[in-house]
C-alpha cells in the first residue's frame, strides 16, 4: 500500500501549519526593531542557540518549572508535549528502519502501523512495538490527567482552571481525540494481524474476539488523521498557538531581547505564549484573598490575544509581581500590564486579513491635548551640600516612628547627612508612573534630581521601596541609592552603630518593591538576624506576599485591601511572634491595621537594639542638623 | 444688602444653571466610593501637592458635586497620586482613583480641553 485517502486532512493540517509558521516569523521578525533584529541574529549563530536549545528541551517538552511546583501538573504538560515528541522521532525512525524505503514523508511515520500492518513479528521488532506503546501509554495517562483537569482541577493539585472561548473548545475536542483515536485504530489493526505490544496487542486481540477488526480500524484511521488535521489547522486561532511560539520566545530571550516599555513583537509572542496553565492564577492573592477572579495573567494574556475590553484587567493588579515569578513560560507579565496602562489612549486596530489568522497590528496614536504642565507650581529649592542624603518619601511622612528612627540612626552613624523632604518634599514619581503617567511623572522626578544633584551626595538613602525601585532605574543619578535596610547593614559592617541583640522572635514580611522588584533580600535578613531571632514564614524572599496596600492598584477597595491583610498578617504570624518586621512604611501602615501583633519597620528594630550613642558624634549632628532646618525652611 | 452686615460668599452660592453632573456621575460609577467622602479634609491635611499650592482634594469633592467641573479641570492636574490622602481617609475613599476618573473624564467627555 502506498497511498490512502485517509491521509489527505493530516497532510493538509501539516503543510498548512508549517507553511503559516514560516510566514507568521517572517512577519514577527520584519517588526522587530533593527537593535532586536541584530540581536536574534548574533543568538541565532552564536552561544545563546545552544542555550536556546537546551531551554526548548527542559521547558516546552519536559516543563521542569511546572514539574518543580506542581508535580501532578508538571507529568500532564510533560506526557502531552515530550510523550508527543518521542512518538513522533521514534515513529519517524521505524518508518526509516522498518519501511519500504528510507526518508518517508511524515504521514508514513504517523500511519506506519496502517501501512505496514504485519510489522511486529520478529523480536526486534516486537522491542521496538514494545517502545512506541509504553510511550502511548505515558501519553494517555496524562491525557487522562487532562480530562480530569477540565471538569475537576483540584485531581492535579490546582485550584481553578482556566475558561475556554469556544474555537478553543473545538481545538481541545481534536485534541484529546488525537491520541485515544491512535490507540483504537491501532489496536484494531493489530488485532486484525496479531501484532502490537503490550497496549495495542493485547487491547487488539480482546477487540478481535468480538469484533470485525479489520473492518472497524478503517473509521478509526480516518478519525486519527481528522482530528490531527483539524488540531493543525485551528492551532494559528486558538491559544495552542502557544506551543510553536514558545519556541520563538526561547529564542528571542536568549538573544537578549526584554519587553521594553512599547508594545512591539516580543511582546506579542509573550502574549501568545501563554499556555494558560493557570500556575498564576493560583499565587494571585487578589483571587484567594479577595476574590477577584478576572484579572490574572491568563486573562490578560487572553484579553490582550482576543482584543478585549482591557481596562480593569489592566488596573486592578497589585503589580506585586508573584505571577511574574511564577510563570513556567518566563513570560514578562507586569512590564506587558504596564504597556497596557501606558498605551491606553493609543488605539490598537488590528487589520484582519484570511478571518485572523494573519493580524497586523496598527498603532494609531490619538495625541492627547496638552494644557500645560501639570506641576509648574513646584518652587526651585535650595539643597546644601552633604555626604549622605535621607530621602524619606510620602509614605514615611505618614509613619513618623519610622522617620525618627531613621534620624536616630543616621545621627547616631557620624556620617554627614541632609534630609532631603524633612518639611513634606515631593513625591518621587513611581505611583504616577505605575499608572502609565510617565510624562507626568518626569517632571517629579526632574525636580528630584534637581535637588540630588545639587547635594553633591555620594549616598543617597530612603525609607520607602517604591522611591527606591523609583530611584535606582528611572532617575539619571550618578550615586550609590540604598533602601535604609541596606545602609544599616553597611553600619554594622563598619562598626559605626553597635547593635545590641535583643530578646526577641520576630517574622519578616518582605515588601514586593523591595524583595521580587528590586531583588534585595539578604540585607534586610542580615540585620533583623543581628538583632533579633527570625523565624521562617513559609513566606520568605521569592515567595513573599503583597500587603495588599499596593499603590499599583488604584481600583482595589479598602475592604478588600483589609481582607488581603488580614490574610496574610494571618500567615506571618502563624508563629505568634513577638513583633512583624517588614521595611516598607506602606507595608507597616498596612499590616498595623489587620493585626494585634506589633508591627515594626527594620529602623525602628534597629533604632531599639542601638546601643549608647557616643556623645562626640552627637554635638556633631546636632549643629549640622540646625543648619539644615534653616536654609530649608528659609528657601520654600 | 451690606447695610444689613450681610454678604453673601461667593464660594458658598450653587449655581443651579451650572451645575453640570457628567463628570461626577462618571466618576461614581466606576468608583462608588466617592459618595462616602464627608468632606473631612484629612486628604487635605496630609497631601503632599496641598505643601506647595493650595490644592485641596477635599474642595474637589466639593465641586465635582456640585458640577462645578471647569474648576476642578484646571485644578485635578497638580495631584501626585502619592496616595497619602487614601491611607488617611477616615471613609475609605480610594481617592486615587477618583482623581484618575476624574482627568479620564475630561478626557473622554466632549467639550473638555484636557
Ligand atoms: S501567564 Fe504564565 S503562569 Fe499564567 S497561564 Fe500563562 S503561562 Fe501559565
Ligand atoms: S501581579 Fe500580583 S496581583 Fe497582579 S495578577 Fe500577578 S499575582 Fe495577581
Ligand atoms: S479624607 Fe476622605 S472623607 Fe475626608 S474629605 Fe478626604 S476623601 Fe473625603
Ligand atoms: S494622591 Fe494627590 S491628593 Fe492624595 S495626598 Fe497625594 S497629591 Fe494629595
Amino acid at each position: 500500500m502506498n497511498f490512502d485517502p485517509f491521509v489527505i486532512p493530516f497532510n493538509i493540517g501539516l503543510y498548512f501549519i508549517l507553511i503559516y509558521a514560516v510566514v507568521r516569523s517572517v512577519i514577527w521578525f520584519r517588526e522587530l526593531s533593527r537593535p532586536d533584529k541584530l540581536r536574534l541574529q548574533r543568538g541565532f549563530f552564536g552561544r545563546a542557540f545552544g542555550q536556546s536549545l537546551k531551554e526548548i528541551f527542559l521547558e516546552s517538552l519536559i516543563h521542569r518549572k511546572i514539574l518543580k511546583s506542581n508535580p501532578r501538573l508538571g507529568y500532564m504538560h510533560m506526557s502531552l508535549a515530550f510523550g508527543w515528541f518521542l512518538l513522533i522521532l521514534f515513529g519517524t525512525i521505524e518508518a526509516d528502519i522498518f519501511g519500504e524505503r528510507h526518508l518517508n514523508p511524515p504521514d508514513r511515520a504517523i500511519f506506519f502501523r496502517f501501512f505496514n500492518p504485519d510489522h511486529g513479528k520478529t523480536f526486534f521488532e516486537s522491542s521496538y512495538a514494545f517502545m512506541m506503546d509504553l510511550i502511548l501509554a505515558f501519553i494517555l495517562s496524562g491525557l487522562v490527567l487532562a480530562v480530569i483537569k477540565r471538569f475537576s482541577s483540584k485531581v492535579v493539585g490546582m485550584k481553578k482552571t482556566t475558561k475556554l472561548k469556544p474555537l478553543d473548545k473545538v481545538a481541545l475536542t481534536s485534541l484529546w481525540l488525537i491520541f485515544p483515536s491512535r490507540l483504537i485504530a491501532e489496536s484494531l489493526t493489530s488485532g486484525a494481524y496479531g501484532t502490537g505490544s503490550f497496549l495495542t496487542g493485547s487491547l487488539g486481540e480482546w477487540f478481535a474476539s468480538f469484533l470485525p477488526a479489520n473492518e472497524l480500524a478503517y473509521p478509526f484511521w480516518w478519525l486519527y488523521s481528522l482530528s490531527l488535521g483539524t488540531f493543525f489547522v485551528l492551532l494559528p486561532l486558538t491559544r495552542y498557538l502557544h506551543i510553536p511560539t514558545e519556541l520563538f520566545l526561547i529564542f528571542m530571550r536568549n538573544s537578549g531581547i526584554r519587553t521594553g516599555d512599547r508594545p512591539g513583537t516580543y511582546s506579542e509572542v509573550e502574549v501568545h505564549s501563554c499556555s494558560s496553565c493557570g500556575m498564576c492564577i493560583d499565587v494571585c492573592q487578589l483571587g484567594f484573598s479577595a476574590g477577584i477572579n478576572t484579572i490574572q495573567a491568563t486573562y490578560l494574556m487572553k484579553g490582550i490575544r482576543n482584543r478585549e475590553e482591557l481596562h480593569d484587567i489592566a488596573h486592578n493588579c497589585l503589580m506585586c509581581g508573584r505571577c511574574d515569578q511564577i510563570c513556567p513560560v518566563g513570560i514578562e507579565i507586569s512590564p506587558i500590564r504596564m504597556i497596557v496602562r501606558r498605551t491606553e489612549d493609543i488605539e490598537n486596530v488590528y487589520e484582519s486579513r484570511w478571518k485572523g489568522y494573519l493580524r497586523s497590528r496598527i498603532n494609531v496614536v490619538t495625541p492627547r491635548q496638552e494644557t500645560g504642565t501639570s506641576y509648574d507650581f513646584l518652587p526651585v529649592r535650595k539643597q546644601e551640600k552633604t555626604d549622605v542624603l535621607y530621602f524619606a518619601g510620602c509614605m514615611t511622612h505618614l509613619t513618623p516612628s519610622i522617620k525618627k528612627a531613621m534620624v536616630r540612626i543616621l545621627d547616631a552613624s557620624g556620617l554627614k547627612w541632609s534630609f532631603m523632604d524633612e518639611d513634606g518634599g515631593v513625591c518621587c514619581g513611581r505611583p504616577l508612573m505605575l499608572e502609565g503617567n510617565d510624562r507626568e511623572a518626569r517632571e517629579l522626578i526632574n525636580h528630584n534630581s534637581d535637588l540630588i544633584w545639587k547635594s553633591g551626595a555620594r549616598t543617597l538613602v530612603t525609607s520607602c521601596p517604591i522611591c527606591y525601585k523609583v530611584f535606582r532605574e528611572s532617575y539619571y543619578l550618578d550615586l550609590e541609592v540604598l533602601h535604609h535596610s541596606q545602609f544599616i547593614k553597611n553600619l554594622i559592617d563598619e562598626g559605626l552603630v553597635d547593635l545590641n541583640y535583643l530578646q526577641k522572635r520576630v517574622t519578616y514580611h518582605t515588601p514586593c518593591e523591595l524583595g521580587r522588584r528590586s531583588g534585595v533580600y539578604d540585607e534586610p535578613l542580615e540585620v533583623i538576624k543581628h538583632v533579633a531571632s527570625l523565624e521562617a514564614t513559609g513566606y520568605d524572599n521569592e515567595n513573599s506576599l503583597c500587603c495588599g496596600g499596593s499603590l499599583g492598584n488604584i481600583m482595589l477597595s479598602r475592604e478588600k485591601r483589609q481582607k488581603i491583610a488580614e490574610d496574610v498578617t494571618a500567615r506571618l504570624t502563624a508563629c505568634s511572634p513577638d513583633s512583624l518586621i517588614t521595611a516598607c512604611p506602606l507595608c507597616k501602615k498596612t499590616l498595623a491595621q489587620a493585626t494585634s501583633t506589633r508591627v515594626m519597620d527594620i529602623a525602628e528594630l534597629a533604632v531599639e537594639a542601638i546601643a549608647a550613642v557616643p556623645e562626640v558624634k552627637k554635638t556633631r549632628r546636632g549643629v549640622s542638623k540646625k543648619k539644615v532646618i534653616g536654609e530649608t525652611t528659609a528657601t520654600i | 444688602m451690606d447695610k444689613f452686615g450681610f454678604t453673601l460668599s461667593k464660594a458658598r452660592v450653587i449655581d443651579y444653571e451650572a451645575n453640570d453632573r457628567t463628570i461626577v456621575d462618571y466618576i461614581i460609577e466606576r468608583e462608588p466610593s466617592l459618595k462616602l467622602c464627608i468632606e473631612c479634609g484629612c486628604c487635605t491635611a496630609t497631601c503632599t501637592t496641598g505643601n506647595f499650592t493650595d490644592f485641596s482634594l477635599r474642595e474637589i469633592h466639593i465641586l465635582l458635586k456640585r458640577g462645578e467641573n471647569e474648576q476642578v479641570r484646571q485644578k485635578i492636574k497638580k495631584c501626585m497620586l502619592c496616595g497619602k490622602c487614601i491611607l488617611v481617609c477616615p471613609r475609605g475613599v480610594n481617592t486615587r482613583n477618583v482623581v484618575s476618573l476624574a482627568r479620564q473624564a475630561f478626557r473622554n467627555t466632549e467639550g473638555y480641553e484636557f
